[in-house]
């Protein structure tokens, strides 16, 4: 019975849109999906994470979610305030180009169904996740940004991504996105809930960056607490480029972020940071991947997280060093603070390490706040909400610093200063 | 302004202050002394309000107020302030804003208004003088990385910010040089007037050469076994401590 209702689950969830494009793509997708299968807790990777569950629980439309409609002023909500630079709107999945502001200064902009790039699927390869397969069959259109040579691109440009379950409750979303050599650019994004019915976010972002560019991706998750999402981050970086993803996440039904950076040749830097504060049952697991595939390139990688009531953290650090990689600095740390007994976080740095001459470091701390510091600020007279406030604000800020836009920074300082204030 | 009667507090079920008497008014330094393990820094932390440490019998009043009713920050707003023999390094959390923090919430509550960012400063500046701060230093996050001495002019320069009516110095010159010691004693010495007290924690005579206590009390075994003027301090640090363990032991038996 049960494996009736997934397998029609993964049907529905395999439907292609209609006139799709990339029909062969699509096939090869639905295939893999079909023979994988969703996964369930006794599939290693998604072990902590029982999504297909999720589904079945939350979701009873598979069909993909239709547009909802959107207003200009929920637009000025969701963006910074003082943000000034470029908007890129999602629907339930689907680019609105009146409601986004696309300068296009020093990019180019266009739907993958009309520019057809043939890089799309090189990256996030259907095989790397299922969900990447599913999206894949699935999306109906996506958005392919491609940063032109020796282009800086001053602005940043911001994905925003509406989700509101529509008749369906699925919003697959695809974004592929190009930074040709010399180029610079930084993307921002924010997946907002309009309502707090159920849906299923499933989103691919490729991201290729070609030799000595630099890119920034920062990251915002601060969906309604019915949201499920997927999210398969998949970049290809190539020679002295530099790379660096932010992912903030604060709110959420179920969230699985898997990161990849493919350092595919010598005197690339790939950071990733990540902070995750989780209250009520907000489960957030974040899996990341990093390939030293030549030698001479590092990765530096900090995540933290502060987790309250019965919240669920899972945090994967994968480092592969490839033979050929030799003299790679890899730098991974986790540190998590757990503000209630009933909060859980389960981390695990998987190293595998293949050439000999490199520098690899791991860490990863689980506690409670330091006492002896709260009663330091508590005799200095700060109460003890606003003491604990504080040090989880010290504890927090160091990931804030990354965030490359300094609206959006602020505007992201706002929501974790007052989740700390109340004590999250 | 402070009376301890009869205070008793254990950690963990092990008793430490066994019957503290103490009375403390405006314009006088009581010196704490003591062999190690007696009870000393306690008796700080006690009327500080650390949690770890439980008060079994006794009660403490400060100004009138029952102090063992109070959480910590109320007893600093009320004018109670520790300074910590191990000051805590916060990595993250910059000195500037912090003090800044503790000052307005502090005048909240005595009915002041907040300081504004102008005059928070020239204050800062002007109490910085006081134990010869590097400015630097609170650029930094709270004590990170700062040096021994460093964290103890840190201490002072914050109950300078605070202006406490008692201060309990504990320890404040273990691990100091003699100039550094000299620096924190001076500034304590400034900051001294008829409205104010303190109560000097400390293992050394040495430390009252700068500030001069109108009584010293000798603590054993979580008592006060013998008060005297600063003479006593000298006495001690000429004989050490082992005549009065013998008396207090003998007399027991």
């Amino acid at each position: 019975m049960a494996t009736a209702i997934k397998t029609d689950i993964l049907s529905s969830l395999l439907q292609f849109p209609e006139n799709p494009s990339f029909s062969a793509l699509r096939e090869k997708a639905k295939a893999f999906a079909l023979e994988k299968g969703l996964p369930g807790i006794k599939e290693e990777e998604y072990k902590f994470t029982a999504i297909q569950r999720k589904l079945e629980k939350s979701i009873t439309n598979f069909s993909t979610a239709q547009p909802t409609d959107l207003k200009a002023d929920d637009i000025q909500n969701a963006l910074p305030s003082e943000y000034t630079g470029d908007y890129l709107v999602f629907n339930n999945g689907t680019v609105d180009f009146e409601l986004s502001k696309l300068s296009k200064q020093g990019y180019e902009i266009s739907l993958l169904s009309s520019s057809q790039p043939s890089l799309l699927g090189e990256i996030a390869k259907i095989k790397k996740d299922v969900f990447a397969a599913i999206n894949t069959a699935s999306f109906k259109d996506g958005i392919y940004i491609k940063v032109k040579k020796n282009q800086k691109v001053e602005q940043p440009v911001f994905l925003l991504f509406f989700n509101q379950a529509k008749a369906g409750q699925v919003i697959p979303a695809r974004v592929l996105i190009e930074v040709e050599e010399n180029a610079e650019a930084s993307f921002l994004e924010n997946s907002i809930s309009l309502d707090d019915q159920p849906y299923f976010f499933n989103q691919v972002v490729e991201v290729k960056a070609a030799k000595n560019s630099n890119s920034y991706y920062s990251r915002l998750q601060n969906e309604s607490k019915q949201s499920l999402a997927v999210s398969n981050f998949e970049s290809d970086i190539y020679r002295d480029a530099v790379f660096t993803s932010t992912v903030i996440s604060l709110s959420g039904d179920m969230a699985r972020n898997n990161l990849s950076l493919n350092l595919l040749d010598s005197g690339v830097v790939g950071n990733m940071y990540g902070l995750y504060l989780l209250n009520g049952k907000t489960h957030v697991d974040n899996h990341t991947n990093v390939d030293h595939t030549m030698p001479h390139s590092d990765s530096n990688e900090l995540y933290k997280g502060i987790l309250a009531d019965g919240s669920r953290g899972v945090f994967n650090g994968k480092i592969f060093v490839r033979q050929d990689a030799q003299k790679t600095n890899a730098f991974q740390q986790n540190n998590n603070i757990l503000l209630s007994e009933d909060a859980t976080i389960n981390t695990k740095p998987q190293l595998e390490i293949w050439a000999d001459d490199v520098k690899c470091s791991h860490g990863c701390t689980t506690g409670q706040l330091d006492e002896e510091a709260l009663f330091y600020l508590q005799t200095r007279g700060l109460g003890k909400d606003q003491a604990k406030g504080m040090l989880l604000f010290a504890f927090a800020g160091e990931i804030l610093e990354h965030i490359t836009d300094e609206s959006f920074k602020n505007q992201v300082t706002e929501l974790v200063k007052e989740r700390l204030g109340s004590n999250i | 302004m402070l009376t301890i009667k009869n205070l008793h507090a254990s950690i963990e079920g092990t008793p430490i202050l066994r019957g503290i008497n103490l009375e403390i008014k405006a314009g006088e330094v009581h010196a704490i002394m003591g062999p190690n393990g007696s009870g000393k820094s306690t008796l700080a932390s006690v009327l500080a309000g650390r949690e770890e440490y439980e008060v079994t019998e006794g009660e403490v009043i400060f100004k009138g107020k029952n102090l063992l009713d109070l959480a910590p920050e109320d007893r600093a707003r009320e004018g109670v302030f520790l300074a910590f023999q191990y000051p805590v390094e916060i990595p993250g959390v910059s000195s500037t804003n912090f003090l800044r923090t503790a000052v307005n919430q502090v005048r909240e509550y005595r009915g002041l208004e907040p300081l504004d960012a102008v005059k928070f400063l020239s204050t800062m500046k002007e109490k910085m003088k006081l134990v010869e701060m590097d400015q630097k230093l609170l650029s930094r996050s709270l004590n990170e990385g700062f040096s021994g001495g460093e964290k103890k002019r840190n201490e002072i320069f914050q109950m300078a910010m605070l202006e406490p009516t008692l201060s309990i110095l504990d320890e404040t010159d273990s691990g100091l040089d003699i100039d550094a010691l000299k620096i924190v004693s001076n500034g304590v010495n400034k900051l001294k007037s008829p409205e104010t007290a303190s109560i000097v924690v400390t293992h050394y005579q040495r430390l009252l050469d700068y500030i001069i206590p109108d009584f010293v009390h000798v603590l054993y075994n979580g008592r006060i076994v013998k008060s005297g003027s600063k003479d006593l301090a000298l006495e001690l640090e000429e004989k050490g401590y082992d005549w009065i363990k013998e008396e207090v032991d003998t007399a027991s038996v």
